[in-house]
């Protein structure tokens, strides 16, 4: 039973952080219409950032988030003027492509900055442990939680109280409209851009102090579309409810299944994909999307 | 097409040839014979390069009846040609089956798995569908590691070399010749493919799927059959790959393989056979120059030296897709149409 509970509350934290780049991925799409495979790509750099302003640099840990979140802003502004606005109204396959060479590009990138080695920062960011009854929670998952529900409870405020936020879901809504009452649209393609950067980076950093940081670490982007998929491309919530369901799924199923089977296992990896299949081809529209009828 | 005065059509066979002129016969005949007797004048680092050159067009003309003709957008094709190349493996190494047995049931075997992985293409499409095609990818790839006694695992699966009537082929030269007749053969069937009805019908789903239904065209019978031709393509390469290497192994088929046959596709054209074709070379030749460049580069930073080879390569890869997305979407063949076009039109051209 300690070992189910141990296994349900590491999943849980990972399925927080997954929620976090799921979200990332969804206000991308709902403000620029595209489909953001490079995600897992910003989570890794973070996970860099997070070790250069740590470690390298040995900042406080205030300053290396701001700094962080400073270079994130610069490369989602970067990225989308430079890479996506030529795109507007392409087909998605020219879209998804280019977010695919932007993953390789920013691969690429970070093997040359920083030698595409593992690097770890264990106990750089601070611990809170706590105990309940017979089991540890681990702090680095404690927070892990704990950083992901603030930036979950930063973002619905913005969505619904500042006005830059309120022109996000607007522009989400309509774009003519929107256009029509003096909102400009390609700004709020860039800040949809940015912010998704943020959090990007942010959970990179999270994950970064759990298990360390190397450039396959962007597949964990790979798992969360399976949490966009799960949820429904367009709802933030259902990406949160879906980030949690995988988390702790793929982390029981591989607690007790990976030792049955040959080969080690390795069924954390697969997990996303199979779920990804389960879902296109039972509820292609996830739990919580919305269901588009089509047209001639 | 435009043909050059003085050349009359007197029936409907030919109006509808795809070589009209005697000097486009000609020309044909020039590649063919250059093609088939490179490897008397070729060092073993061009035949390797052609090769691999040419198991890729087979790869990516699949892709492009799945992709550029039919619409249907596969994210992972190497997964598709793994399938092939393992069947392949099995069969010559663990049952001792002859090569030329192996390889139609390669791509029978990569065909019927891409049915299966295409099933939810009737329900979903676009970024749905791309989704499902990587699962396929990583499924395939995980379930190959996981039946070991079969497989090999992650140690790989030594494959005998390939026999034909009695003759092993044991020469690069020898396994080009393999390659390049099939290549030419399903290069063959990919042009006219797309001019028959199935072809047209493919594109009709691809430009608009539900206008396709409403005129009449099955679309869960098209859009698997445009699976199954792709994936067989597919099988086909991949078995090729695995008996050049005379192994099998699963990082001959990642998932940046898949990325980049897309990538070929796109720079070379998309539903264009010529463009596959462009494409392969094209991409092909810049790895090799990345290849190249490696050491060279390595020498020039000696402080970034370990990392700059592979991180150049997948820069460069990363930034070819860019460049061509922005700057020439429509492809390489695109580019050659409009220089043909000036040529023929000079002096009034623009």
């Amino acid at each position: 039973m300690t070992f189910f509970l141990q296994l349900v509350i590491t999943g849980f934290g990972l399925g927080m952080v997954y929620a976090l780049i799921a979200i990332g991925f969804v206000i991308i799409l709902k403000c620029s219409k595209a489909f953001n495979i490079a995600q897992g790509q910003f989570v890794m750099i973070g996970g860099y950032l997070g070790f250069t302003f740590l470690v390298t640099f040995n900042l406080p840990v205030w300053a290396s988030i701001l700094a962080a979140i400073a270079v994130a802003v610069v490369m989602g502004g970067l990225i989308e003027r430079l890479t996506l606005r030529p795109l507007v109204g392409q087909s998605v396959l020219a879209i998804i492509m280019m977010t695919i060479a932007l993953g390789t590009i920013l691969e690429g990138v970070a093997t040359l900055v920083w030698g595409g080695e593992y690097k770890a920062y264990h106990g750089a960011l601070p611990t809170i442990t706590l105990k309940v009854g017979e089991f540890s929670i681990p702090p680095e998952t404690l927070i892990g939680i704990i950083v992901s529900i603030l930036v979950v409870v930063a973002l619905m405020a913005l969505f619904r109280y500042a006005k830059i936020g309120l022109a996000m879901r607007a522009t989400a809504e309509d774009e003519q409209v929107v256009q029509s009452v003096g909102i400009k649209v390609t700004s709020i393609y860039t800040i949809s851009w940015m912010i998704a950067c943020v959090v990007g980076v942010v959970s990179g950093i999270i994950l970064g102090g759990v298990s360390g940081v190397m450039v396959s670490m962007s597949e964990v982007g790979m798992k969360a579309l399976a949490v966009v998929l799960l949820g429904g491309i367009d709802s933030i919530g259902g990406a949160i409810l879906a980030g949690i369901i995988i988390g702790v799924l793929e982390n029981v199923a591989a607690g007790y299944l990976d030792p049955l089977l040959p080969s080690g296992g390795g069924l954390a990896n697969v997990f996303p994909f199979i779920i990804i299949i389960i879902v296109l081809i039972f509820k292609p529209h996830g739990l919580f999307g919305l269901k588009r009828i089509e047209r001639i | 097409m435009s043909l050059p005065s003085g050349i009359f059509q007197e029936s409907y066979g030919q109006d509808m040839a795809i070589l009209r002129t005697k000097q486009q016969w000609i020309w044909l005949l020039i590649f063919l014979a250059v093609l088939f007797t490179m490897p008397l004048y070729s060092s073993d680092k061009i035949m390797t390069l052609a090769t691999m050159m040419g198991i890729s067009v087979i790869s990516v003309l699949g892709l492009n009846i799945l992709t550029g003709y039919c619409g249907q957008i596969s994210l992972g094709h190497a997964g598709f040609m793994a399938v092939g190349g393992y069947v392949s493996a099995m069969l010559t190494a663990n049952l001792g089956w002859p090569f030329w047995a192996a390889l139609p049931c390669a791509g029978l075997a990569a065909g019927l798995v891409g049915i299966l992985f295409g099933l939810p293409s009737l329900k979903i499409k676009g970024f749905y569908l791309i989704m499902a095609t990587v699962a396929a990818q990583f499924i395939v790839i995980w379930l190959i590691l996981q039946f070991r006694g079969f497989t090999g695992g992650t140690d790989g699966l030594a494959v005998p070399r390939p026999e034909l009537f009695g003759y092993v082929i044991k020469t690069k030269g020898a396994y080009f010749l393999l390659v390049m007749i099939i290549a030419c053969l399903a290069t063959f069937f990919a042009k006219n493919l797309v001019r028959t009805r199935v072809g047209r019908a493919f594109i009709a789903i691809r430009d608009n799927d539900l206008a396709a239904e409403v005129m009449g065209v099955n679309l869960l019978s098209y859009k698997l059959l445009a699976f199954f031709i792709g994936c067989v393509y597919a099988g086909v390469a991949g078995s090729l790959l695995v008996h050049y290497f005379a192994f099998a192994d699963i990082n001959m088929f990642p998932f940046g393989d898949s990325v980049w046959y897309l990538a070929m596709l796109i720079v070379g054209g998309m539903g264009s056979t010529t463009g596959a074709i462009f494409g392969v070379i094209t991409l092909k030749l810049l790895d090799e120059a990345m290849i190249l460049a490696g050491p060279a580069l390595a020498a020039a930073f000696p402080a970034i030296a370990a990392q700059a080879a592979a991180s150049l390569s997948l820069i460069m890869r990363g930034l070819v897709i860019v460049i061509f997305l922005i700057f020439e979407p429509r492809g390489l063949v695109h580019r050659w149409e409009l220089i043909k076009a000036y040529f023929k039109r000079w002096p009034f051209s623009v």
